[in-house]
């Protein structure tokens, strides 16, 4: 390959595929590159898709883009072994002309994506793996090499959208390697049914989804979440633990899935399905503190692959879309004015990463990931505790009230203590903030 | 892990897709780094069940079931235990729906 490019993509996921397509759009002579056999088929997501991060890329997405079922109702369920406690938020409002969440089967959306890519005039070559970055005598990257035979491609400006493995960055030497701490693994199932068993399960009608976010007992006491969203015809079940918790605790997370599948509560929703496909995928989850570098001299570097994801409200195909987007504008200002792509210059992305919500949102849950992993009381103690007191209240015994009231303040309190109760709350309060 | 359980997980991995490229395996462990700690957490929480501690005490690995989640290569950094690069571009695990 010895023609060169404007700007090489890395990876054809949600950021690669957002930078290509609003640089091919732009008549950048943009060259993308992907390791799989088509674009979605090394990707995993739960997955719920944010509209507006699509919209902004291609406003009519809804018309062609394949997508499962638009959200309107979502619940959180705290479980502990036998019960489950929550919160349902439903609403017919969510029934709007252009829905705000959908779910989505991640290797269909990225294959349907990176069609528009192409159809924008990008040149995209897939089952090429890129191994490093090339740089030239000033120590500018120029280019990329791959796995194939002359595998060497030039370009003015590296985009990386590698995913959350980020290894053309560290072997490169243009970043620090991920480490156990910051990142969760998740494993996922597709459990097929028939869309009406879907509808009449999850009380909804045509193609409303549900989404269900589980915390509590399902973890072992490790820090990570399940969950159980409605496509159109099948459910993604799936459950992701931190990494380090795995390793002290040694447990695989698909023991967890099996764990989490035969709870008195989920089981019956997945009753008689059929499992089509088993899957793991890494997520960034170390938040702010965890972010790289954004750019360098001649390179920039997207969604996971930049760790920007935010496990509180699980986001991350939005801060990926919205990232790539950011940067492959940052490139056409800097082309439209005539500047050179140096390091310099490449700044104004993190400016424009700054100045979205995907690093204000980062920003303002920053001490999160780190309170979680140093407090487990909140995985381990307050599911049981909770479940605990709605039992003790619900429960209709000849027992006075304020006697029940009295002896859930006591659990309460012979958990926790009454500094430890106040102390959570204040840690999860300053968190929030 | 117990028998079972990795037995389940190959079970699991019976319904997905892949292109193995024969002779090539994308992980491999140092041999004089087989019985490491972080290898042996592998043999308890690789996802896809690849690494199996044997009775000598050393672990060893079939990637050909990797669903490429890089776990082990965090897990394994900078202990020398593991070479670990993805597959050749096109080959392992292929996602339907993922
Ligand atoms: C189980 C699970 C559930 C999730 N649920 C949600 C959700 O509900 N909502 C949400 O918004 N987010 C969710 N996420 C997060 C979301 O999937 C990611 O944030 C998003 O996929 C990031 O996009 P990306 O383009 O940065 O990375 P990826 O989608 O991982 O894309 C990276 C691409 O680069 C390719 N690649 C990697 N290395 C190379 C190389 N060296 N050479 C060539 N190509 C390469 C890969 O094959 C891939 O196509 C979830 C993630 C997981 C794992």
């Amino acid at each position: 390959m010895a023609e060169k490019f404007d700007v090489i993509v890395v990876g054809a996921g949600m950021a690669g595929n957002a930078a290509a397509y609003t640089l091919a759009k732009a008549g950048v002579n943009v060259l993308q590159i992907e390791r799989g056999e088509y674009a979605g088929s090394k990707n995993v997501q739960g997955g719920i898709l944010y509209a507006q991060a699509v919209e902004a890329l291609i406003p009519e997405f809804r018309e062609s883009a394949p997508l499962e079922r638009h959200i309107i109702e979502q619940r959180i369920w705290v479980l502990n072994d036998k019960s489950y406690i929550g919160t349902h938020f439903r609403s017919d409002n969510f029934n709007e002309e252009r829905p705000n969440r959908y779910t989505l089967v991640r290797a269909q959306f990225d294959k349907w994506l990176n069609g528009e890519v192409k159809k924008a005039g990008a040149t995209v070559i897939t089952e090429t793996t890129v191994l490093e970055l090339l740089k030239d005598e000033t120590g500018k990257v120029n280019g990329v090499r791959c796995d194939r035979e002359n595998g060497e491609v030039r370009a003015d400006c590296v985009i990386l959208c590698d995913g959350v493995n980020a290894l053309v960055g560290s072997r490169s030497g243009v970043r620090k390697e991920i480490n156990s701490k910051e990142v969760a693994l998740a494993v996922k199932e597709m459990h097929f049914l028939p869309r009406d068993v879907i509808n009449e399960r999850f009380n909804i009608q045509e193609s409303e989804g549900v989404v269900i976010e589980i915390l509590g007992t399902v973890t072992e006491g490790m820090l990570g979440t399940g969950f159980i969203y409605t496509n159109g015809e099948s459910l993604s079940v799936g459950i992701g633990v931190i990494v380090s918790d795995l390793m002290k605790n040694r447990i695989n997370p698909s023991t967890l899935l099996e764990k989490m599948k035969s709870h008195p509560s989920v089981a019956p929703l997945l009753k008689g399905s059929e499992v089509k496909e088993y899957s793991a995928h890494l997520l960034p989850e170390g938040g702010y503190d965890s972010v790289p570098e954004l750019s360098g001299n001649g390179w920039m570097v997207c969604g996971d692959s930049a760790h920007l994801l935010n496990a509180i409200h699980r986001e991350g195909s939005n801060m990926a879309l919205t990232s790539g987007r950011l940067a492959a504008e940052t490139y056409l200002e800097l082309r439209d004015k005539g500047q050179p792509i140096n390091a310099e210059n490449l700044k104004k992305y993190n400016q424009k990463l700054e100045n979205s919500f995907v690093l204000k949102d980062l920003k303002k849950y920053r001490r999160m990931p780190h309170i979680m992993l140093e407090n487990k009381q909140f995985v381990t103690m307050y599911p049981d505790l909770l479940a605990g007191a709605a039992e003790t209240l619900l429960r209709v015994d000849g027992v006075d009230k304020k006697t029940k009231e009295k002896k859930i303040t006591k659990d309460f309190r012979s958990a926790r203590g009454i500094f430890g109760l106040v102390g959570d709350a204040f840690k999860l309060v300053r968190a929030w903030r | 892990m117990t028998q079972t359980q990795s037995q389940k997980i190959e079970e699991k991995l019976y319904q997905n897709r892949y292109r193995v490229e024969e002779g090539k395996p994308h992980i491999t462990i140092v041999p004089e780094k087989a019985t490491a700690q972080e290898l042996k957490m592998m043999a308890a929480i690789c996802p896809a069940a690849c690494y199996e501690e044997t009775e000598n005490g050393k672990v060893e690995i079939i990637p050909d079931g990797c669903l490429e989640c890089g776990t082990c290569r965090v897990v394994c950094q900078g202990t020398g235990s593991l070479t670990w690069n993805y597959p050749s571009g096109g080959y392992g695990i292929l996602f339907k729906f993922g």
